[in-house]
């Protein structure tokens, strides 16, 4: 209790909503047990188990059944103890000792304890690509000790500052040993054993989880509202596909809570009485990447002209009004995020200025040319969204052709695979700026095509300090660069955005903007 | 009958032939669309992947999916004989286990909503037939027609806003009691008692013009035991040829019902596995669903000799 932050106080009790209204005034802050919380999820999570997930719809269910060695604060984005009461890391930042609080246990009855911690760790390693998240937590990693039966020590071959950020998410949270020797199929149909303040009762594809409380449950996060086992009951994850669905059962109150809120339903939900929750993802904002191997954006000069070009203001106007325009390259829920703001002025004639220079001149029909060649190239990508029309019309304006080819994701997958691409259109979400390196580093995913740089030092040493402000200076140089050379025009941050009924409460985000239930509660 | 086990051998030669032509055609189509259904999985939150090529190849060779086509086809369809459709890429669950899972839900829903159309189909038709009233006849038979027009999806919708949302009679989602089956089956029955009416009450008017009809009015018989016990038994044959249609489409309106009332079911299985390229689920549902046709045109043919002997002498 005594690590609970003022500003998540906070976040708890907007949470909870206008007491004025339908609902009678009850004391917001005296939390009650019992009940069971129905939560609509959009889509099926296919599979339960977090640390193979990769969607998330199943990190939310995943979430609740584990618990992990940290956790995040999702204000100041520090790591705070939970399974580990304290923890060591050397200078050069490869290995990491941490002291397990005692008591814990899984649900099975057994510890958790230091040879628990080592055969999760080992075994997210021997999953490979199905560990969708947790292969790039881990990567390089060289041993694991356990001196005694509390404390864990990770070595890594490199300098590894990041692996202290992925031990607080679930997808690093822990199973008992006979989870661990489960195929990897049966664990995502939800043979899960966890320490976690929830078990997993039943899961049925494309209909509902089930969780069940744990009521020796004793070892919540530091940053937990409260000691003990959970308020609910139990949480009923119903899947359920249309939106217009989703809204309606919130409304009659068939459901708690929308995970899944399409933008167009968002006023509906201000004016039926229901509370939105939304919080920026932290990460890499929408951008689009550019292939530099391509002889268009080989040229700096271009790939500034694109920067300069949008209109990020402009943006605002079409997106949903809990997004956001980007102000960096990474989303302002990030630890260690600075606003750079001032390298994505929108600069129409600079942009001219430069394409003009580099020898595009405007054709006949306003796409500019030069030997022949327009300035045109093509954009696959799969994800719903309104603002890459727009920004086809800003390009325009410069004399740049955008063309969009909007296609489903196992074709742009396959585009990508092939390489015969001009540009990249994601975003990556993580509560670590180091989310950076992963993306754009040259030894790492290399999205650009680049050939090695400044930026790749930076983002180098920037993963061997746990030291923030001197990392903070990394990440600013590195993300200054990558914008203002125009590796990545950085565009919008995603938000989550959820609904739910005003009798909910001690409902928050935790710092990857996935959910925690632990401290939410229903008033009955 | 004499010949009834030959006729058995040789349908189920053509069963299984068609069983195998569905098989490879699917598999075929899923082969030659783009990417893979590793590649969809490791994307699947629709944001960057950062798995590291060496991972996915190394998952990619797990399914066989670095095989030539041949190779593929050839183990996926030494498995398939032995019943064994392997594990859903996406899920990790097995695929039998899946069907067996989802078609008992399925077969609930499709059936009830047969049994609610073929009662309102039937019905229509036989009011159209019985009523003098040549308004209401058109009235009645204009109201298939419109029907088999209005989009499931939007009526589904419209359903759950009047009888979920607003009056509370029912529940919006899932498989839970004889009140979830509700609005799905009434959803799922509509287009489909549709097309029993329009072709049961163009039969029927067919029949009633052959001279038996005069013959058994003339025997002083009631229009309406003429019509129930004569005409009927006559004007049916239509509708049983029509069977694997409606069978069809009650399977194909089940993706749509179960994605708007979110039930679990054969259809969310096929429409999730289509859009995840998930081979071995899609290949399941295939040869279910052929099985399923293949019973009910067996089935069919068995009851026309039964319905109408003509059938079974000109065979």
């Amino acid at each position: 209790m005594k690590h609970l932050s003022v500003p998540l106080l906070a976040l708890l009790l907007t949470a909870c909503g206008d007491p004025q209204g339908s609902v009678t005034a009850v004391d917001v802050s005296k939390p009650q047990a019992g009940g069971t919380l129905r939560v609509a999820l959009d889509g099926d999570p296919q599979c339960v188990d977090p640390q193979q997930a990769g969607n998330n719809t199943a990190l939310n269910v995943g979430r609740q059944l584990v618990d992990s060695l940290t956790d995040q604060d999702p204000v100041t984005g520090a790591i705070v103890p939970w399974l580990a009461q304290s923890w060591e890391v050397s200078p050069d930042s490869r290995r990491f000792t941490f002291v397990l609080r005692q008591g814990a246990t899984f649900s099975d009855g057994t510890a958790v304890d230091a040879a628990a911690v080592k055969a999760n760790l080992e075994g997210v390693v021997a999953l490979g690509a199905r560990s969708i998240l947790g292969s790039t937590y881990l990567a390089g990693l060289k041993h694991i000790d356990t001196p005694d039966s509390h404390t864990v020590v990770v070595e890594f071959e490199q300098p590894n500052a990041q692996f202290l950020q992925a031990t607080s998410t679930m997808t690093l949270g822990l199973f008992s040993a006979q989870t661990l020797a489960l195929p990897p199929g049966d664990r995502c149909q939800g043979q899960l054993i966890g320490s976690g303040p929830f078990v997993l009762k039943s899961f049925v594809h494309n209909q509902v989880v089930s969780l069940k409380r744990r009521d020796d449950y004793n070892w919540g996060s530091s940053l937990a509202a409260h000691t003990g086992k959970a308020w609910l009951d139990g949480i009923e994850f119903l899947i359920i596909p249309e939106s217009g669905v989703r809204l309606g059962s919130l409304a009659s109150g068939q459901v708690d809570v929308n995970t899944g809120v399409a933008p167009q339903d968002e006023g509906v939900i201000d004016s039926q009485g229901l509370v939105l929750l939304t919080r920026a993802n932290p990460g890499v904002v929408y951008n689009l990447a550019l292939n530099e191997s391509t002889q268009l954006f080989a040229d700096i000069n271009v790939r500034q002209a694109l920067n300069k070009a949008i209109d990020r203001a402009e943006l605002q106007r079409i997106i949903s009004r809990y997004q956001k325009p980007a102000t960096a390259l990474l989303a302002s829920s990030t630890p260690l995020y600075r606003d750079l703001s001032s390298l994505l002025a929108y600069d129409p004639e600079g942009a001219r200025k430069l394409l003009e220079d580099a020898g595009w001149k405007p054709g006949a029909d306003g796409v500019r040319v030069k030997a022949g060649e327009r300035l045109s190239f093509r954009l696959d990508y799969w994800q719903q969204t309104p603002i890459l029309e727009l920004v086809q019309q800003q390009l325009k304006g410069v004399g740049i052709e955008l063309r969009l080819n909007k296609s489903t994701i196992s074709q742009v997958t396959a585009i990508q695979a092939s390489g015969d691409y001009s540009v990249r259109f994601l975003n990556l979400t993580r509560a670590d700026p180091d989310v950076l390196r992963t993306v754009y580093d040259v030894a790492g995913y290399n999205i650009n095509n680049r050939q090695p740089g400044e930026v790749d030092r930076l983002l180098r040493e920037s993963a061997e300090t746990l030291d923030n402000a001197r990392r903070q200076v990394l990440i600013d140089q590195a993300s200054e660069l990558l914008l203002r050379d125009g590796h990545a025009i950085a565009l919008v941050e995603l938000a989550t955005v959820l609904a739910h009924a005003k009798n909910v409460h001690g409902l928050h985000y935790e710092a990857s903007s996935r959910l925690q239930f632990f401290d939410t509660w229903l008033q009955p | 009958m004499r010949t009834s086990w030959r006729y058995l051998v040789g349908r189920g030669w053509q069963a299984l032939l068609v069983l195998w032509a569905a098989f490879t055609v699917s598999f075929l189509i899923l082969y030659a669309l783009p990417s893979d259904p590793v590649s969809i999985m490791l994307n699947q939150s629709g944001e960057q992947t950062t798995v590291n090529q060496q991972q996915v190849a190394a998952l990619r060779a797990q399914y066989h999916l670095d095989e030539p086509l041949v190779v593929q086809y050839g183990i996926a369809l030494w498995h398939a004989v032995q019943l064994d459709f392997g594990n859903s890429i996406q899920s990790g669950e097995p695929v039998s286990r899946a069907l067996a899972d989802a078609l008992p839900k399925t077969a609930a829903l499709a059936l009830v909503s047969l049994g609610v159309a073929l009662v309102v189909g039937v019905g229509l038709a036989l009011a159209a037939s019985l009523t003098r009233l040549r308004w209401l006849r058109d009235v009645l038979l204009g109201l298939p027609a419109i029907a088999v027009s209005l989009p499931t999806f939007w009526v589904g919708l419209l359903l759950l806003q009047w009888f979920s949302f607003g009056w509370h009679w029912f529940p919006a989602m899932g498989n839970q009691g004889l009140a979830s089956l509700v609005l799905p089956t009434l959803t799922l029955a509509i287009p489909t008692s549709a097309v029993i009416a329009q072709v049961l009450a163009r039969s029927l008017a067919a029949t009633w013009r052959l001279p038996f009809v005069d013959a058994l009015r003339a025997k002083g018989l009631s229009p309406l035991r003429v019509l129930l016990v004569h005409v009927l038994h006559n004007a049916v044959i239509p509708i049983l040829s029509l069977s694997g249609v409606i069978v069809g489409s009650l399977l194909a309106g089940s993706v749509v019902t179960e994605t708007v009332f979110s039930r679990e079911g054969v259809g969310r299985l096929a429409q999730a596995a289509v859009s995840t390229q998930d081979i071995p689920v899609v290949q399941g549902v295939v040869v279910l669903a052929a099985l399923i046709f293949i019973g009910v045109n067996l089935l069919v043919d068995l009851l026309y000799p039964l319905l109408d002997p003509r059938i079974g002498a000109t065979r």
